[in-house]
């Protein structure tokens, strides 16, 4: 089936593509919505340059639309970029990286519902601790690009999701009752590698930001 | 032993439709194998378990109603069945069909039983009676766009207008609209605890 990827650049959303594939389905494009509200209710806020360079080392055409992030508002904006994936691509279904989220997940099974085309939410309720070994497994390079939660801090910024990263972040779980894929939003990851992409994608530089007690976010510029 | 039945068209689907469910008979230590309703060798499949999960499928996916006449040993089992989403669908229209139609097409008689109703996300739900460890007012996850009007032998357990949770009048066989592999798991672990 020609399908989109709702695409964030983090790893639910390329690891939900990458099972898509793996399942025998074709990857026609990318959807990316840019929110301008930070706190937005439906969609991470990746910045267009990072995810304009995955789409490149996956050799998939993205359409992005921009959203002011105001909660239905957004999903008006959602709606357009579909049907434009409809239009353009002739694409017949959606993929998306939503894991437990029924807000998230239902408001675009409504979209699709009624723009008739199929949706896939590989990672549904998925179990975290094979999840994370999958991502190992399946060798993506991943990165965490902001923290906001405690006891997270600075130092987490930039870590790679590896074997010590999944002991760490473990002990996190069963002290602090923090995700271990991040999916209270503790967490936001970047992928650099993955089976996926032509080649993998290095880091030139970087900016960190403290936005709050324990919350930071890395920026990344991209080789 | 359990037997999940996939409804999934697409295999991709089962990720989302059939692992959670597994997943729950994995944390409580339950044998169980998955077979897509197309693969299953009825005699000896149905021979090795006790219990049977039909789950459910996509919105878009009605592919198993043209295959309804692969579910009618339904009427005759005397193992334990819960039919989620599509698999009460199935429950329903197997019943409901073989009632009315009996010897005629069954597929033809599909449009009689099958009403349209699209209920997506989060919706309370007030069981009269215990269901499976329901009774009450709860939340439960709705993914549909059909219904199958209440089978002739069979007793409704939530006061909605549709059929959200029912049960065969004299055997072990349950259906949910809904979906408890995402809100109210105990439904199943009730189920399989029988």
């Amino acid at each position: 089936m020609r399908l989109a990827v709702l695409f964030s650049g983090g790893k639910d959303s390329v690891y939900s593509g990458y099972l898509a594939k793996k399942f025998g389905h074709d990857l026609i494009c990318l959807i990316s919505i840019f929110s301008e509200n930070k706190e937005s209710y439906m969609f991470h806020t990746p910045s267009i340059e990072k995810v304009k360079t995955q789409a490149e080392v996956m050799d998939l055409p993205l359409i992005i639309q921009k959203t002011k992030g105001k909660k239905e508002e957004e999903l008006e904006d959602l709606e357009k970029a579909i049907k434009l994936a409809i239009k353009k691509y002739k694409i017949k279904g959606i993929v998306t990286g939503a894991i437990q989220s029924v807000y998230q997940s239902s408001r675009i099974q409504k979209i699709c519902n009624k723009l008739e085309i199929e949706v896939f939410n590989p990672l549904w309720q998925i179990n975290e601790r094979e999840y994370l070994n999958d991502l190992l497994k399946n060798k993506f390079k991943i990165i965490l690009t902001g923290v906001f939660a405690y006891p997270f801090n600075k130092d987490w910024l930039g870590k790679e999701i590896n074997k010590e990263f999944v002991k760490e972040i473990k002990k996190l779980n069963e002290k602090y009752k923090i995700s271990i894929i991040g999916e209270g939003g503790e967490f936001e990851t970047f992928v650099l590698d993955c089976p996926l992409f032509k080649k993998e994608l290095k880091i030139k530089s970087f900016k960190d930001f403290k936005e709050g007690e324990n919350s930071f976010r890395r920026e990344i510029e991209l080789k | 032993m359990i037997l999940l039945i996939s409804t999934c068209k697409e295999k991709l689907h089962e990720l989302e439709f059939v692992k959670p469910i597994e997943k729950i008979l994995k944390e409580n230590n339950k044998k169980f194998f998955t077979k897509h309703y197309s693969k299953l060798n009825w005699k000896g499949d149905l021979a090795k378990v006790n219990k049977i999960i039909i789950c459910g499928t996509s919105l878009k996916d009605n592919e198993f109603l043209r295959h309804i006449q692969l579910f009618t040993w339904l009427t005759q089992t005397q193992k334990l069945v819960l039919g989620i989403c599509a698999g009460m669908q199935i429950i329903s229209l197997v019943y409901e069909l073989d009632r009315q139609v009996k010897e005629l097409d069954i597929k033809k008689n599909l449009n009689h039983v099958i009403k349209k109703k699209t209920e997506i996300g989060f919706y309370k739900e007030n069981f009269k009676k215990e269901f499976l460890g329901l009774k009450g007012e709860h939340e439960v996850y709705h993914l549909h766009n059909n219904y199958i009007i209440l089978p002739k032998d069979f007793e409704k357990f939530t006061i909605s207008k549709i059929p959200q949770a029912i049960k065969h009048k004299t055997q072990n066989i349950f259906g949910v609209l809904f979906h408890p592999e995402v809100r109210n798991k105990k439904i199943i672990e009730n189920f399989i605890k029988l």
